[in-house]
Protein backbone atom coordinates (compact mmCIF):
# COMPACT_ATOMS: atom_id res chain seq x y z
CA UNK A 1 0.00 0.00 0.00
CA UNK A 2 1.34 3.50 -0.72
CA UNK A 3 2.11 6.13 2.01
CA UNK A 4 1.48 9.48 3.41
CA UNK A 5 4.26 11.91 3.16
CA UNK A 6 4.63 11.76 6.90
CA UNK A 7 4.61 7.79 6.01
CA UNK A 8 7.49 8.40 3.37
CA UNK A 9 9.42 10.78 5.25
CA UNK A 10 9.88 8.68 8.45
CA UNK A 11 10.18 5.53 6.22
CA UNK A 12 13.75 7.29 5.04
CA UNK A 13 14.89 7.95 8.36
CA UNK A 14 14.09 4.78 10.10
CA UNK A 15 16.02 2.38 7.41
CA UNK A 16 12.79 0.70 6.33
CA UNK A 17 11.36 0.54 2.93
CA UNK A 18 7.43 1.06 4.40
CA UNK A 19 6.11 2.12 7.36
CA UNK A 20 2.57 1.77 8.85
CA UNK A 21 0.73 3.67 11.38
CA UNK A 22 0.87 2.46 14.67
CA UNK A 23 4.22 1.07 13.75
CA UNK A 24 6.78 2.10 16.41
CA UNK A 25 10.60 3.54 14.64
CA UNK A 26 13.44 4.30 16.02
CA UNK A 27 14.18 7.54 14.07
CA UNK A 28 16.99 9.34 12.88
CA UNK A 29 16.82 13.13 13.23
CA UNK A 30 18.03 15.51 11.50
CA UNK A 31 17.76 18.82 13.50
CA UNK A 32 17.14 19.18 17.21
CA UNK A 33 15.87 22.74 18.74
CA UNK A 34 15.44 23.85 22.48
CA UNK A 35 14.28 27.38 23.72
CA UNK A 36 15.16 29.06 26.85
CA UNK A 37 12.11 27.82 28.78
CA UNK A 38 12.35 24.19 27.63
CA UNK A 39 16.74 23.71 27.58
CA UNK A 40 17.69 23.75 31.21
CA UNK A 41 15.15 21.09 31.45
CA UNK A 42 17.00 19.41 28.29
CA UNK A 43 20.53 20.41 29.49
CA UNK A 44 19.47 18.77 33.05
CA UNK A 45 18.32 15.54 31.63
CA UNK A 46 21.85 15.35 28.61
CA UNK A 47 23.78 15.46 31.77
CA UNK A 48 22.49 12.64 33.34
CA UNK A 49 22.99 10.87 30.10
CA UNK A 50 26.64 10.59 30.88
CA UNK A 51 28.10 11.67 27.36
CA UNK A 52 30.02 15.03 26.82
CA UNK A 53 29.24 16.01 23.37
CA UNK A 54 25.78 15.84 20.98
CA UNK A 55 25.60 13.90 18.08
CA UNK A 56 26.41 17.04 15.99
CA UNK A 57 27.05 20.00 16.68
CA UNK A 58 25.81 21.72 13.59
CA UNK A 59 22.21 20.31 14.02
CA UNK A 60 21.67 20.86 17.62
CA UNK A 61 20.46 24.38 17.71
CA UNK A 62 19.54 26.89 20.85
CA UNK A 63 17.29 29.55 20.54
CA UNK A 64 16.92 32.20 23.68
CA UNK A 65 13.18 33.48 22.36
CA UNK A 66 10.32 33.42 25.41
CA UNK A 67 11.84 35.42 27.90
CA UNK A 68 14.45 36.79 26.49
CA UNK A 69 15.62 39.70 26.54
CA UNK A 70 15.38 38.45 30.58
CA UNK A 71 12.35 39.61 31.93
CA UNK A 72 13.53 38.76 35.36
CA UNK A 73 16.26 37.58 37.47
CA UNK A 74 15.26 33.91 37.09
CA UNK A 75 14.95 33.77 33.74
CA UNK A 76 18.11 35.43 32.91
CA UNK A 77 19.57 32.61 34.99
CA UNK A 78 18.08 29.98 32.57
CA UNK A 79 19.23 32.14 29.49
CA UNK A 80 22.60 31.40 31.28
CA UNK A 81 22.51 28.07 31.70
CA UNK A 82 21.51 27.82 27.93
CA UNK A 83 24.26 30.09 26.75
CA UNK A 84 26.86 28.03 29.41
CA UNK A 85 25.90 24.89 27.28
CA UNK A 86 25.89 25.94 23.94
CA UNK A 87 29.80 27.53 24.37
CA UNK A 88 30.72 24.85 26.00
CA UNK A 89 29.39 21.98 23.32
CA UNK A 90 29.76 24.39 20.48
CA UNK A 91 26.19 23.68 19.50
CA UNK A 92 24.49 26.73 17.40
CA UNK A 93 23.30 29.38 19.34
CA UNK A 94 21.56 32.39 18.52
CA UNK A 95 21.76 35.05 20.84
CA UNK A 96 19.03 38.15 21.08
CA UNK A 97 19.88 40.88 18.85
CA UNK A 98 21.14 38.18 16.47
CA UNK A 99 18.24 35.57 16.17
CA UNK A 100 14.47 35.81 17.19
CA UNK A 101 11.63 33.33 17.82
CA UNK A 102 12.89 29.65 16.60
CA UNK A 103 9.92 28.73 14.54
CA UNK A 104 10.62 31.42 12.08
CA UNK A 105 14.32 31.74 12.32
CA UNK A 106 15.67 28.09 12.02
CA UNK A 107 13.60 27.89 8.19
CA UNK A 108 14.78 31.43 7.33
CA UNK A 109 18.47 30.42 8.21
CA UNK A 110 18.14 27.63 6.38
CA UNK A 111 18.59 24.88 9.18
CA UNK A 112 15.29 23.23 8.22
CA UNK A 113 14.98 21.50 4.69
CA UNK A 114 12.72 19.30 2.80
CA UNK A 115 12.45 15.94 3.59
CA UNK A 116 13.99 16.31 7.38
CA UNK A 117 13.29 15.13 10.41
CA UNK A 118 13.01 17.47 13.21
CA UNK A 119 12.61 17.61 16.44
CA UNK A 120 12.00 20.97 18.70
CA UNK A 121 11.63 20.95 22.43
CA UNK A 122 8.52 23.43 21.85
CA UNK A 123 4.87 22.83 20.74
CA UNK A 124 5.08 25.17 17.86
CA UNK A 125 8.08 23.37 16.16
CA UNK A 126 5.30 21.92 13.00
CA UNK A 127 5.51 25.51 12.01
CA UNK A 128 9.02 23.99 9.44
CA UNK A 129 6.25 21.10 8.09
CA UNK A 130 5.29 23.71 5.41
CA UNK A 131 8.61 22.94 3.88
CA UNK A 132 7.69 19.49 3.29
CA UNK A 133 9.58 18.37 6.45
CA UNK A 134 8.47 16.11 9.47
CA UNK A 135 8.77 18.72 12.39
CA UNK A 136 7.38 17.39 15.83
CA UNK A 137 7.13 19.41 19.41
CA UNK A 138 8.27 17.21 22.25
CA UNK A 139 9.08 17.47 25.92
CA UNK A 140 12.84 18.19 27.34
CA UNK A 141 13.88 14.95 28.24
CA UNK A 142 12.98 13.71 24.53
CA UNK A 143 14.53 16.51 23.08
CA UNK A 144 17.75 15.53 25.74
CA UNK A 145 17.80 11.73 24.35
CA UNK A 146 18.06 13.69 20.60
CA UNK A 147 20.76 15.92 21.23
CA UNK A 148 22.53 13.18 22.63
CA UNK A 149 21.64 10.36 20.11
CA UNK A 150 20.65 11.67 17.30
CA UNK A 151 17.81 9.71 16.95
CA UNK A 152 14.42 9.62 18.83
CA UNK A 153 11.14 6.85 19.18
CA UNK A 154 8.17 7.51 17.36
CA UNK A 155 4.72 6.11 16.65
CA UNK A 156 4.03 6.38 12.94
CA UNK A 157 0.77 8.34 13.24
CA UNK A 158 -2.12 8.32 11.34
CA UNK A 159 -2.22 11.09 8.45
CA UNK A 160 -5.74 13.57 8.06
CA UNK A 161 -5.33 14.86 4.27
CA UNK A 162 -6.94 18.53 4.57
CA UNK A 163 -7.25 19.95 0.92
CA UNK A 164 -8.67 23.81 0.20
CA UNK A 165 -10.06 24.50 -3.19
CA UNK A 166 -10.63 27.55 -4.71
CA UNK A 167 -9.50 30.70 -3.92
CA UNK A 168 -9.41 32.88 -0.63
CA UNK A 169 -11.65 35.70 -0.34
CA UNK A 170 -10.06 39.35 0.05
CA UNK A 171 -9.53 39.62 3.71
CA UNK A 172 -9.31 35.75 4.14
CA UNK A 173 -5.87 34.52 5.17
CA UNK A 174 -4.13 31.28 5.79
CA UNK A 175 -4.86 31.67 9.44
CA UNK A 176 -8.59 31.74 8.94
CA UNK A 177 -8.11 28.73 6.86
CA UNK A 178 -6.39 26.96 10.06
CA UNK A 179 -8.73 28.85 12.16
CA UNK A 180 -11.35 27.34 10.23
CA UNK A 181 -10.11 23.68 10.18
CA UNK A 182 -9.66 23.68 13.89
CA UNK A 183 -12.91 24.92 14.98
CA UNK A 184 -14.36 22.41 12.18
CA UNK A 185 -12.23 19.05 13.69
CA UNK A 186 -11.75 20.19 17.36
CA UNK A 187 -8.77 20.96 19.12
CA UNK A 188 -8.70 17.32 19.91
CA UNK A 189 -9.35 16.60 16.10
CA UNK A 190 -6.03 15.62 14.94
CA UNK A 191 -4.59 13.91 18.77
CA UNK A 192 -1.70 11.50 17.68
CA UNK A 193 -1.80 12.29 13.80
CA UNK A 194 -0.50 13.92 10.75
CA UNK A 195 -2.21 16.75 9.02
CA UNK A 196 -1.04 17.02 5.29
CA UNK A 197 -2.35 20.23 3.96
CA UNK A 198 -3.03 20.44 0.13
CA UNK A 199 -5.10 22.46 -2.55
CA UNK A 200 -5.22 25.25 -5.05
CA UNK A 201 -5.69 27.83 -2.20
CA UNK A 202 -2.26 26.62 -0.86
CA UNK A 203 -0.71 26.87 -4.31
CA UNK A 204 -1.13 30.60 -4.19
CA UNK A 205 0.24 31.42 -1.13
CA UNK A 206 3.85 32.12 0.08
CA UNK A 207 5.80 30.13 2.34
CA UNK A 208 5.28 33.21 4.55
CA UNK A 209 1.40 32.43 4.63
CA UNK A 210 2.11 28.70 4.60
CA UNK A 211 4.03 28.38 7.31
CA UNK A 212 0.72 30.00 9.72
CA UNK A 213 -1.27 26.55 9.01
CA UNK A 214 1.31 24.17 10.07
CA UNK A 215 2.32 26.11 13.22
CA UNK A 216 -1.05 25.48 14.17
CA UNK A 217 -1.34 21.87 13.74
CA UNK A 218 -0.27 22.24 17.68
CA UNK A 219 -4.00 23.53 18.50
CA UNK A 220 -5.11 20.73 16.92
CA UNK A 221 -3.30 18.16 18.82
CA UNK A 222 -1.83 16.95 16.03
CA UNK A 223 2.07 15.22 15.92
CA UNK A 224 2.50 17.32 12.79
CA UNK A 225 1.50 19.34 10.06
CA UNK A 226 3.32 18.72 6.43
CA UNK A 227 2.60 20.67 2.98
CA UNK A 228 4.04 18.99 -0.02
CA UNK A 229 6.82 20.37 -1.92
CA UNK A 230 6.30 23.00 -5.01
CA UNK A 231 8.30 25.88 -7.13
CA UNK A 232 7.41 28.10 -3.80
CA UNK A 233 8.63 26.21 -1.55
CA UNK A 234 11.94 25.49 -3.58
CA UNK A 235 12.68 29.57 -3.98
CA UNK A 236 12.09 29.79 -0.34
CA UNK A 237 14.75 26.89 0.42
CA UNK A 238 17.51 27.65 -2.24
CA UNK A 239 18.95 30.45 -1.00
CA UNK A 240 19.01 29.27 2.55
CA UNK A 241 19.54 25.72 2.75
CA UNK A 242 22.77 24.81 5.38
CA UNK A 243 22.10 21.17 3.40
CA UNK A 244 20.94 19.17 0.96
CA UNK A 245 17.28 18.65 0.94
CA UNK A 246 15.45 15.80 -0.07
CA UNK A 247 11.30 16.38 -1.39
CA UNK A 248 9.22 13.33 -0.86
CA UNK A 249 5.74 13.40 -1.91
CA UNK A 250 2.91 10.79 -0.87
CA UNK A 251 1.47 7.96 -3.38
CA UNK A 252 -1.34 8.48 -4.97
CA UNK A 253 -2.89 5.29 -3.12
CA UNK A 254 -1.76 6.25 0.38
CA UNK A 255 -4.05 5.69 2.86
CA UNK A 256 -5.41 8.88 4.74
CA UNK A 257 -7.86 8.19 8.55
CA UNK A 258 -9.74 11.05 7.00
CA UNK A 259 -10.04 13.68 4.03
CA UNK A 260 -11.35 16.89 4.48
CA UNK A 261 -12.68 18.95 1.84
CA UNK A 262 -12.93 22.82 1.93
CA UNK A 263 -13.86 25.42 -0.38
CA UNK A 264 -11.61 28.52 0.77
CA UNK A 265 -13.39 30.77 -0.83
CA UNK A 266 -16.27 30.11 1.41
CA UNK A 267 -13.90 30.65 4.48
CA UNK A 268 -14.55 34.40 6.40
CA UNK A 269 -12.38 36.09 8.47
CA UNK A 270 -12.60 33.66 11.34
CA UNK A 271 -11.89 34.72 15.24
CA UNK A 272 -11.13 32.07 17.73
CA UNK A 273 -13.01 33.26 21.23
CA UNK A 274 -12.04 33.06 24.34
CA UNK A 275 -11.26 30.39 25.93
CA UNK A 276 -10.14 28.07 23.10
CA UNK A 277 -8.28 28.21 19.47
CA UNK A 278 -11.40 26.15 18.59
CA UNK A 279 -14.33 28.52 19.62
CA UNK A 280 -14.32 29.77 16.28
CA UNK A 281 -17.06 32.14 14.59
CA UNK A 282 -16.74 34.63 11.65
CA UNK A 283 -15.54 38.24 11.89
CA UNK A 284 -19.46 39.16 10.51
CA UNK A 285 -21.28 37.43 14.00
CA UNK A 286 -18.34 38.87 16.25
CA UNK A 287 -18.43 42.25 14.67
CA UNK A 288 -22.33 42.49 15.63
CA UNK A 289 -21.46 41.90 19.28
CA UNK A 290 -19.29 45.28 19.44
CA UNK A 291 -16.29 43.92 21.60
CA UNK A 292 -14.42 46.91 22.81
CA UNK A 293 -10.65 46.29 23.66
CA UNK A 294 -7.56 46.91 25.65
CA UNK A 295 -4.84 45.67 23.72
CA UNK A 296 -3.50 44.12 20.08
CA UNK A 297 -0.77 42.16 19.65
CA UNK A 298 0.52 41.56 15.96
CA UNK A 299 3.22 39.12 16.53
CA UNK A 300 4.23 35.45 17.39
CA UNK A 301 5.29 32.71 16.02
CA UNK A 302 2.45 32.15 14.25
CA UNK A 303 1.52 35.69 12.56
CA UNK A 304 4.81 38.29 12.59
CA UNK A 305 6.51 37.00 9.48
CA UNK A 306 7.27 39.79 6.94
CA UNK A 307 4.11 39.50 4.72
CA UNK A 308 2.07 39.54 8.49
CA UNK A 309 3.87 43.46 9.23
CA UNK A 310 3.18 44.34 5.65
CA UNK A 311 -0.67 44.05 5.89
CA UNK A 312 -1.09 45.00 8.88
CA UNK A 313 0.95 48.39 8.11
CA UNK A 314 -1.25 48.59 5.00
CA UNK A 315 -3.96 48.88 7.44
CA UNK A 316 -2.10 51.13 9.65
CA UNK A 317 -0.73 53.68 6.74
CA UNK A 318 -2.21 57.02 7.97
CA UNK A 319 -4.30 56.22 10.44
CA UNK A 320 -3.88 56.38 13.81
CA UNK A 321 -4.19 53.22 17.05
CA UNK A 322 -7.70 54.20 18.85
CA UNK A 323 -5.95 56.21 21.96
CA UNK A 324 -7.09 53.86 24.48
CA UNK A 325 -5.79 50.82 23.37
CA UNK A 326 -2.17 49.73 23.08
CA UNK A 327 -0.79 47.76 20.01
CA UNK A 328 2.44 46.46 20.59
CA UNK A 329 4.20 44.60 17.09
CA UNK A 330 6.86 42.50 17.47
CA UNK A 331 8.41 41.55 14.29
CA UNK A 332 9.22 37.67 14.52
CA UNK A 333 13.39 37.90 13.94
CA UNK A 334 16.06 40.51 14.17
CA UNK A 335 15.99 39.73 10.09
CA UNK A 336 12.61 40.57 9.80
CA UNK A 337 12.78 43.71 11.97
CA UNK A 338 15.91 45.00 9.71
CA UNK A 339 13.34 44.04 6.41
CA UNK A 340 10.29 45.81 8.05
CA UNK A 341 12.90 49.38 9.12
CA UNK A 342 14.15 49.37 5.42
CA UNK A 343 10.49 48.75 4.08
CA UNK A 344 9.44 51.53 5.95
CA UNK A 345 7.02 49.46 8.05
CA UNK A 346 8.24 50.15 11.48
CA UNK A 347 7.87 54.04 10.60
CA UNK A 348 4.41 52.94 9.38
CA UNK A 349 3.85 51.38 12.94
CA UNK A 350 5.51 53.65 15.23
CA UNK A 351 3.49 56.68 13.32
CA UNK A 352 0.60 55.09 13.72
CA UNK A 353 0.96 54.51 17.48
CA UNK A 354 2.09 51.36 17.66
CA UNK A 355 4.67 50.37 20.20
CA UNK A 356 7.43 48.22 18.12
CA UNK A 357 9.84 46.18 19.85
CA UNK A 358 12.71 43.69 18.95
CA UNK A 359 12.21 39.85 18.28
CA UNK A 360 10.62 38.13 21.79
CA UNK A 361 7.61 35.26 22.44
CA UNK A 362 6.79 38.11 24.84
CA UNK A 363 3.41 38.79 25.04
CA UNK A 364 2.22 35.63 23.52
CA UNK A 365 2.35 32.98 26.58
CA UNK A 366 1.61 36.18 29.06
CA UNK A 367 5.31 36.25 29.62
CA UNK A 368 5.86 40.24 29.27
CA UNK A 369 5.64 43.36 27.67
CA UNK A 370 2.34 43.02 26.80
CA UNK A 371 0.81 41.05 30.13
CA UNK A 372 -3.26 40.92 30.78
CA UNK A 373 -5.01 42.72 33.36
CA UNK A 374 -8.35 41.23 35.01
CA UNK A 375 -11.06 41.84 32.50
CA UNK A 376 -8.90 42.81 29.64
CA UNK A 377 -9.37 41.70 26.40
CA UNK A 378 -6.89 41.25 23.30
CA UNK A 379 -7.12 40.73 19.77
CA UNK A 380 -3.77 38.54 18.51
CA UNK A 381 -2.16 37.37 15.70
CA UNK A 382 -0.75 34.63 18.14
CA UNK A 383 -1.65 30.95 18.42
CA UNK A 384 -3.49 30.42 22.07
CA UNK A 385 -6.54 32.12 23.90
CA UNK A 386 -6.60 29.20 27.04
CA UNK A 387 -7.53 31.00 30.19
CA UNK A 388 -4.38 32.74 31.48
CA UNK A 389 -1.97 32.52 28.30
CA UNK A 390 -1.27 36.13 28.13
CA UNK A 391 -1.59 37.28 31.67
CA UNK A 392 -4.75 36.98 34.26
CA UNK A 393 -6.92 34.13 33.93
CA UNK A 394 -9.91 36.57 33.38
CA UNK A 395 -8.21 38.17 30.76
CA UNK A 396 -9.69 37.44 27.27
CA UNK A 397 -7.73 36.73 23.71
CA UNK A 398 -9.29 36.85 20.59
CA UNK A 399 -6.79 34.98 17.49
CA UNK A 400 -7.02 36.53 14.53
CA UNK A 401 -5.19 37.72 10.47
CA UNK A 402 -2.96 40.19 11.07
CA UNK A 403 -5.20 42.55 9.03
CA UNK A 404 -8.44 42.30 11.45
CA UNK A 405 -5.65 43.03 14.16
CA UNK A 406 -4.50 46.17 12.93
CA UNK A 407 -8.05 47.14 11.90
CA UNK A 408 -9.29 46.33 15.62
CA UNK A 409 -6.18 48.61 16.68
CA UNK A 410 -7.50 51.39 14.81
CA UNK A 411 -11.45 50.96 15.96
CA UNK A 412 -10.83 50.30 19.31
CA UNK A 413 -12.57 47.34 19.16
CA UNK A 414 -13.22 44.07 16.45
CA UNK A 415 -14.38 44.71 13.08
CA UNK A 416 -14.47 43.97 9.94
CA UNK A 417 -11.26 45.73 8.14
CA UNK A 418 -13.80 47.04 5.53
CA UNK A 419 -15.02 49.21 7.84
CA UNK A 420 -11.42 50.90 8.98
CA UNK A 421 -10.66 51.03 5.14
CA UNK A 422 -13.43 52.12 4.27
CA UNK A 423 -12.84 55.52 6.09
CA UNK A 424 -9.91 57.67 6.07
CA UNK A 425 -8.70 58.66 9.10
CA UNK A 426 -10.71 57.00 12.00
CA UNK A 427 -9.95 57.82 15.41
CA UNK B 1 -1.18 4.36 45.74
CA UNK B 2 -4.07 5.99 47.37
CA UNK B 3 -5.72 8.85 47.87
CA UNK B 4 -8.98 11.74 46.94
CA UNK B 5 -9.85 12.23 42.99
CA UNK B 6 -9.87 15.99 42.24
CA UNK B 7 -12.03 16.21 39.39
CA UNK B 8 -11.16 18.79 35.95
CA UNK B 9 -13.06 19.10 32.72
CA UNK B 10 -12.03 18.47 29.32
CA UNK B 11 -9.37 20.02 27.12
CA UNK B 12 -7.08 21.38 30.82
CA UNK B 13 -4.38 22.80 29.00
CA UNK B 14 -0.99 23.49 30.07
CA UNK B 15 -1.30 27.46 30.45
CA UNK B 16 -3.67 25.98 33.30
CA UNK B 17 -1.60 23.57 34.78
CA UNK B 18 1.46 25.73 35.21
CA UNK B 19 1.38 29.29 33.71
CA UNK B 20 4.02 30.34 31.54
CA UNK B 21 5.50 33.20 34.25
CA UNK B 22 6.28 29.99 36.56
CA UNK B 23 8.63 28.68 33.71
CA UNK B 24 11.50 30.64 35.59
CA UNK B 25 12.35 27.60 37.54
CA UNK B 26 12.71 23.72 37.48
CA UNK B 27 12.06 22.92 41.12
CA UNK B 28 9.57 20.70 41.27
CA UNK B 29 8.07 21.59 45.05
CA UNK B 30 8.50 25.47 43.36
CA UNK B 31 6.05 24.52 40.18
CA UNK B 32 4.23 22.11 42.56
CA UNK B 33 2.87 25.56 44.28
CA UNK B 34 1.36 27.02 41.32
CA UNK B 35 -0.42 23.78 39.91
CA UNK B 36 -3.56 24.04 38.53
CA UNK B 37 -3.56 28.00 39.33
CA UNK B 38 -5.23 29.35 36.09
CA UNK B 39 -8.24 26.87 36.82
CA UNK B 40 -8.76 26.51 40.23
CA UNK B 41 -6.19 28.81 42.81
CA UNK B 42 -6.78 26.91 45.80
CA UNK B 43 -5.91 23.18 44.17
CA UNK B 44 -2.41 23.18 45.41
CA UNK B 45 -3.05 24.31 48.70
CA UNK B 46 -6.19 21.96 48.67
CA UNK B 47 -4.13 19.01 47.26
CA UNK B 48 -2.87 16.38 49.75
CA UNK B 49 0.02 13.52 48.82
CA UNK B 50 -1.56 10.88 47.10
CA UNK B 51 -4.55 12.45 45.69
CA UNK B 52 -5.71 12.22 42.03
CA UNK B 53 -6.69 14.28 38.82
CA UNK B 54 -9.24 12.73 37.28
CA UNK B 55 -10.25 14.96 34.41
CA UNK B 56 -12.07 14.54 31.19
CA UNK B 57 -10.49 14.49 27.17
CA UNK B 58 -7.09 15.98 25.82
CA UNK B 59 -5.67 16.64 29.20
CA UNK B 60 -2.43 18.55 29.21
CA UNK B 61 -3.05 19.86 25.88
CA UNK B 62 -1.07 23.03 24.36
CA UNK B 63 2.68 23.66 24.95
CA UNK B 64 5.46 21.58 25.18
CA UNK B 65 6.36 22.43 29.08
CA UNK B 66 7.72 19.25 30.49
CA UNK B 67 7.06 21.85 34.06
CA UNK B 68 3.67 20.75 33.76
CA UNK B 69 4.23 16.97 35.10
CA UNK B 70 6.84 18.09 37.23
CA UNK B 71 4.27 20.50 38.53
CA UNK B 72 1.74 17.91 39.34
CA UNK B 73 3.99 15.46 40.95
CA UNK B 74 5.80 18.52 42.79
CA UNK B 75 1.93 19.53 44.30
CA UNK B 76 2.10 15.93 45.65
CA UNK B 77 -0.66 14.52 43.39
CA UNK B 78 0.25 10.73 42.93
CA UNK B 79 -1.24 10.00 38.97
CA UNK B 80 -3.78 11.37 36.15
CA UNK B 81 -6.67 9.39 35.13
CA UNK B 82 -8.11 11.04 32.34
CA UNK B 83 -10.32 10.07 29.13
CA UNK B 84 -7.80 10.80 26.89
CA UNK B 85 -4.34 12.89 26.93
CA UNK B 86 -2.70 15.25 24.48
CA UNK B 87 0.50 13.56 23.34
CA UNK B 88 3.45 15.64 24.33
CA UNK B 89 1.97 16.08 27.38
CA UNK B 90 1.58 12.25 27.85
CA UNK B 91 5.58 11.61 26.88
CA UNK B 92 6.43 14.68 29.54
CA UNK B 93 4.24 12.60 32.03
CA UNK B 94 6.05 8.99 31.22
CA UNK B 95 9.65 10.36 30.82
CA UNK B 96 9.19 12.10 34.38
CA UNK B 97 7.63 9.59 36.18
CA UNK B 98 4.09 10.96 36.81
CA UNK B 99 1.28 8.08 36.14
CA UNK B 100 -1.15 8.87 33.84
CA UNK B 101 -3.88 6.31 32.99
CA UNK B 102 -6.53 6.25 30.32
CA UNK B 103 -9.92 5.35 31.49
CA UNK B 104 -13.09 6.77 29.87
CA UNK B 105 -15.39 4.72 32.35
CA UNK B 106 -13.58 5.61 35.65
CA UNK B 107 -13.57 9.25 34.71
CA UNK B 108 -17.49 8.94 34.11
CA UNK B 109 -17.99 7.30 37.24
CA UNK B 110 -15.55 9.27 40.16
CA UNK B 111 -16.45 11.68 42.22
CA UNK B 112 -14.79 14.77 43.64
CA UNK B 113 -13.73 13.28 46.85
CA UNK B 114 -13.97 9.63 46.20
CA UNK B 115 -11.23 7.68 47.81
CA UNK B 116 -9.24 6.14 44.95
CA UNK B 117 -6.60 3.41 45.20
CA UNK B 118 -4.59 2.43 41.92
CA UNK B 119 -2.22 -0.14 40.98
CA UNK B 120 0.05 0.46 38.51
CA UNK B 121 0.98 -2.77 37.97
CA UNK B 122 -2.05 -4.01 36.43
CA UNK B 123 -3.84 -0.48 35.99
CA UNK B 124 -6.32 -0.98 38.37
CA UNK B 125 -8.56 1.31 39.46
CA UNK B 126 -10.58 1.21 42.45
CA UNK B 127 -13.04 3.94 43.74
CA UNK B 128 -13.17 2.81 47.77
CA UNK B 129 -16.35 5.30 48.29
CA UNK B 130 -18.48 3.49 45.69
CA UNK B 131 -16.47 0.19 45.75
CA UNK B 132 -16.55 0.37 41.65
CA UNK B 133 -13.16 -1.00 39.86
CA UNK B 134 -12.47 0.06 36.42
CA UNK B 135 -9.31 -0.97 34.04
CA UNK B 136 -6.85 1.51 32.51
CA UNK B 137 -5.97 1.23 28.80
CA UNK B 138 -2.62 -0.78 29.24
CA UNK B 139 0.57 0.92 28.06
CA UNK B 140 2.22 -0.31 24.76
CA UNK B 141 5.15 -2.51 25.11
CA UNK B 142 7.87 -0.20 24.65
CA UNK B 143 6.37 2.18 27.11
CA UNK B 144 6.63 -0.76 29.97
CA UNK B 145 10.11 -1.41 28.56
CA UNK B 146 10.90 2.07 28.92
CA UNK B 147 9.59 2.00 32.51
CA UNK B 148 11.12 -1.24 33.79
CA UNK B 149 14.87 0.40 32.89
CA UNK B 150 13.47 3.47 34.83
CA UNK B 151 12.44 5.93 32.45
CA UNK B 152 14.16 6.68 29.23
CA UNK B 153 17.28 8.57 30.61
CA UNK B 154 18.22 5.11 32.30
CA UNK B 155 16.90 3.34 28.88
CA UNK B 156 19.12 5.80 26.57
CA UNK B 157 21.88 5.13 29.31
CA UNK B 158 22.26 1.57 29.17
CA UNK B 159 21.84 1.74 25.30
CA UNK B 160 24.69 4.08 25.15
CA UNK B 161 26.79 2.02 26.79
CA UNK B 162 25.71 -1.52 24.71
CA UNK B 163 27.10 0.75 21.77
CA UNK B 164 30.74 1.33 22.96
CA UNK B 165 31.38 -2.37 23.87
Amino acid sequence: MGMTLAEKILAAHSGKKEVSPGDLINVQVDLVMANDITAPIAIEQFRKLGVKDVFDKERVVFVPSHFAPAKDIASAEQCRVMRNFARETGIVYYEQGQGGIEHILLPWKGHVVPGDVYCGADSHTPTCGALGAFATGMGSTDIAVAMATGETWMKVPETLRFIYHGRMGKWTRSKDLILHTIGHIGTDGATYMAMQFEGEALKEMSMDARFTITNMTAEAGGKTGLMLVDEVTLEYVRPRAKRPWTVYEPDPDAAYAATYEFDASQIEPTVALPFSPGNTKTIAEVANDDIQIDQVFIGSCTNARMEDLREAAEIMRGRKVAPWVRCIVIPATQDIFLEALKEGLIEVFTEAGCQVSAATCGPCLGGYYGVLAEGEKCVSTSNRNFPGRMGHPKGEVFLVNPPLAAAAAVAGRIVHPEEVVGKVGVK
Amino acid sequence: MRGKAHRFGAHIDTDQIVPAKYLVTTDPQELGKHCMENNDPEFAQRVQPGDVIVADVNFGCGSSREHAPISIRGCGVSCVIAKSFARIFFRNAINQGLPVLECPEAVDAIEAGDELEVDLSNGTIRDLTTEQVFKAKPYEPFLLELLEAGGIIEYTKRRLAGAER
